[in-house]
């Protein structure tokens, strides 16, 4: 019986942890081989180098300088959508104040949320081709509405600037993920029992102090998930990049995943373009590793 | 119709497929599943050669070709394909046209899978030198001295324009066929200039002053491809190569040192920045792409665009009627030049080539010799605007404006007609690096010294990088 179970349990078991090991543990394992190898990929000749690519990472000024934005996404992206998103997810069920008749959400919550919801549905590509060309300088809406109202001393070459260039993305990969957030809080909020609510309502909480005091320390399972799914994005934003900037103006915008790719299907250099994937790997390791340790905290029951 | 028992996908590929998906990897060991499949491969097919078969093609072997489908599109290639199939009736062709082609043949080069024919062309094309270094190309020279299809009497190297065959030569050998023929310079719409009693300015001073007129008139002087700013190096080269002659561009083409720094090129790019200063440049330029720009230059924003003969066929939907695109020289920085104003770039661009591992590398060679005969080329002129590499290549042809003033301008140019090579043998450093200079020298951010160190450093970075070929002209 029991060894019966074992193998119904084996059934079930190997088909998926064979596919895992076929579609994402050879090729981990493979890339690893090949950063240490000069492939070009071009053609199957290739020779062991050691770990030539990798010193030879450790002086590319191009990297870091990606590497240096991939930090400054970090360190700002999970920041401001997780705060966006916990402000419009607490509008949006607990943040109703009219006739102050017990816990609801503002006017029109519905509406809300469709529309914060609205980027999730497009792909990362639109994403990139929409705001690439509301940035565009003459033609954009950016510029336009500021025309619009007057403010033409707001208007620049946003892509154009490298000042800017790279804000200007960072506030697009904001906007895309901000949706995501607000929906995932919310349906984590919709599990915190109402009476909590309606006691911090009785004893006078305004909308900050119960947003500090009660949402987030009750959501803090689902914030610390966020903020993992964020620092990883945060390590990759290649698409939005490569489509918007391109990294550019001179690489002002550029980041590590673009990189990568550039060595790879732009020069063709597989074998260092590995040892950056490789390097990767393991800076999102330790970035998700450190994430969860930081924030760890007690867990709340309710 | 194939009698050809080959089935479309052969069992080599199908199993490599396999492979580099990673089926064995997780059974056996891990040698070579995207490191490709080591030596072996069959041998490339061939036939008997003949007089009427100078190339010894197999009859029956299939040819698979593979387009960029980008500005050119891909109809002209299925024309050449049929001209192909008239000539070996027996013979299979696979056509297949794709945006990406590193993406899409990169792992089929791995392989040891490449198609015949490649036009590999675009933004996402497969770096030259890292073919060109890795051995993955067939050599042209017996395509060259073969016979030409329109007269057996000549060989194939001798019916193409000057320039075509340098174009493809990499140490010596030359391992592309750049088709179409590019000529670089500014443009302005004929019409505009007609309306207004604007003429073209032969020297820089009449330029400078022309620009004066033509703000004054309310329109912005030039339009330039901000987010790919190496658009205007092309102008500024060009002037350095008008002002002291082509070796120039020789020096830069092979990274000697302070080749950036020439007199000649601080001369001219101080030249194009009394664009900067006077402010005569289209405002927001800086942050629109190739195709935002030259829109904005089609709308009559913008009097000059800097570009070279692929622009017509790229701007074709947003150019009004009687727009009357027209090319023209730079102009010249001095009256002293050593070349004449008529005097412009001129190569042949637009690569296909011949897989060295590719199973009809006969096949291939003579697929080329069919594009490269006249009517090959007249069709291809006929249908992208742009002009071949075949010498006459463009007679009877009705010619759209655009296309005619190049033609008038290569011809005005003749034997005068240079090019430089650099962004070729080192796409990283015009695509990247330079690129990068022009964005801050032409944004305002740098002068001209600091925008020539910055070039140089640029190309010294390049020179001491011991994992880029290196190539000389």
């Amino acid at each position: 019986m029991r060894h019966g179970k074992r193998l119904f349990v084996a059934t079930f078991l190997l088909p998926p942890l064979a596919v895992y090991g076929v579609f994402v543990l050879s090729p981990y394992a493979q890339a690893v081989q090949i950063s240490t190898t000069d492939w070009g990929g071009l053609s199957p000749d290739y020779s062991y180098v050691g770990l030539d690519n990798f010193l030879r990472l450790a002086r590319d000024p191009y990297l870091w300088n990606a590497l240096g934005h991939n930090a400054v996404l970090l360190l700002v992206l999970p920041v401001v959508t997780i705060a966006l998103g916990l402000l419009f997810a607490s509008m949006l069920t607990v943040g109703g104040r009219r006739r102050a008749a017990g816990v609801q959400p503002v006017r029109g919550a519905a509406a809300y949320r469709l529309v914060y919801f609205f980027p999730q549905v497009l792909s990362v590509a639109v994403i990139g081709v929409l705001w690439k060309e509301m940035y565009a300088p003459n033609t954009g809406l950016i510029n336009g509405a500021l025309r619009a109202v007057g403010l033409d001393a707001l208007t620049r070459p946003w892509l154009g600037d490298p000042d800017v260039a790279f804000w200007c993305v960072l506030a697009v990969l904001v906007w895309s993920n901000v949706g995501f957030y607000v929906v995932l809080f919310s349906a984590a909020m919709h599990a915190i029992p109402r009476d909590i609510y309606e006691a911090a309502l009785l004893d006078g909480a305004g909308r900050a102090s119960t947003l500090r005091r009660i949402t987030v320390p009750l959501l803090w399972d689902t914030v610390q998930v966020a903020w993992v799914y964020l620092a990883i994005l945060a390590l990759d934003g290649f698409a939005v990049v490569q489509i918007v900037t391109g990294g550019g103006p001179g690489f002002s915008s550029d980041v590590i995943g673009l990189r990568l790719y550039s060595t790879a299907f732009g020069e063709a250099r597989f074998g260092y373009a590995s040892a950056i994937g490789v390097a990767m790997l393991f800076l999102t390791l330790s970035v998700a590793v450190l994430a969860l340790r930081l924030t760890r905290r007690e867990r709340v029951e309710f | 119709m194939s009698t050809n028992p080959e089935p479309a996908v052969p069992r080599r590929a199908l199993l490599r497929g396999a492979a580099a998906a990673g089926v064995l990897a997780a059974t056996g060991p891990l040698t070579g599943c995207a490191l490709g499949g080591g030596g072996g491969g069959r041998d490339s097919a061939h036939g008997e050669k003949s007089a009427a078969n100078p190339l010894g093609v197999d009859p029956a072997a299939p040819l698979e070709v593979v387009i960029f489908n980008g500005g050119l599109g891909e109809e002209y290639a299925r024309n050449h394909e049929v001209m192909f199939q008239q000539r070996h009736p027996r013979a299979h062709i696979r056509h297949s046209a794709t945006q990406e082609i590193a993406k899409t043949l990169q792992p089929r080069f791995v392989g040891g899978d490449p198609p015949d024919v490649v036009n590999n062309a675009g933004a996402n094309q497969i770096d030259f030198n890292s073919l060109v270094a890795q051995g993955a190309l067939a050599d042209l020279g017996p395509l060259l001295d073969a016979p030409s299809l329109d007269d057996p009497a000549a060989r194939v190297r001798d019916t193409l324009l000057p320039g075509a065959v340098e174009s493809g030569t990499f140490d010596g050998r030359v391992l592309a066929l750049n088709y179409a023929y590019t000529a670089y310079g500014v443009w302005y719409s004929g019409r505009l200039f007609a309306d207004r009693g604007w003429a073209y300015p032969r020297t820089w001073d009449d330029m400078i002053a022309l620009c004066r007129r033509i703000k004054a008139a309310g329109i912005a002087p030039w339009a330039y491809q901000g987010k790919h700013p190496r658009y205007l190096s092309w102008p500024i080269l060009a002037s350095a190569a008008k002002l002291a002659g082509p070796e120039v561009l020789v020096a830069i083409d092979n990274l000697e040192p302070n080749a950036w720094k020439h007199e000649a090129v601080t001369a001219a790019a101080e030249a194009y920045r009394q664009l900067v200063v006077d402010r005569y440049l289209l405002p927001g330029s800086e942050g629109m792409d190739h195709v935002q720009a030259q829109t904005e230059w089609c709308r009559g924003r913008a009097a000059f665009v800097s570009c070279g003969s692929w622009l017509e066929n790229e701007q074709r939907a947003v150019t009004p009627a009687d727009f009357r695109m027209t090319l023209a020289p730079t102009p010249s920085l001095t009256t002293g030049d050593r070349l004449p104003f008529q005097a412009v770039r001129g190569t042949a661009a637009e690569s296909f080539i011949v897989p060295a591992k590719a199973h009809n590398v006969a096949g291939g060679l003579e697929y080329l010799r069919v594009m490269l005969s006249k009517a090959g080329a007249a069709d291809f002129t006929r249908r992208t605007s742009s002009l071949t590499c075949v010498r006459d290549g463009a007679a009877g042809v009705p010619l759209t404006p655009g296309l005619a003033s190049v033609t008038r301008v290569l011809a005005a140019s003749g034997a005068h007609t240079f090019n430089f090579r650099y962004g070729q043998f080192y796409r990283r450093l015009e695509r990247d690096l330079i690129d990068a200079a022009c964005g801050e020298f032409f944004a305002g951010r740098l002068d001209t010294a600091g925008f020539t160190s910055r070039c140089q450093r640029a190309a010294d970075e390049i020179a001491r990088d011991d994992s880029v070929k290196k190539y000389r002209r």
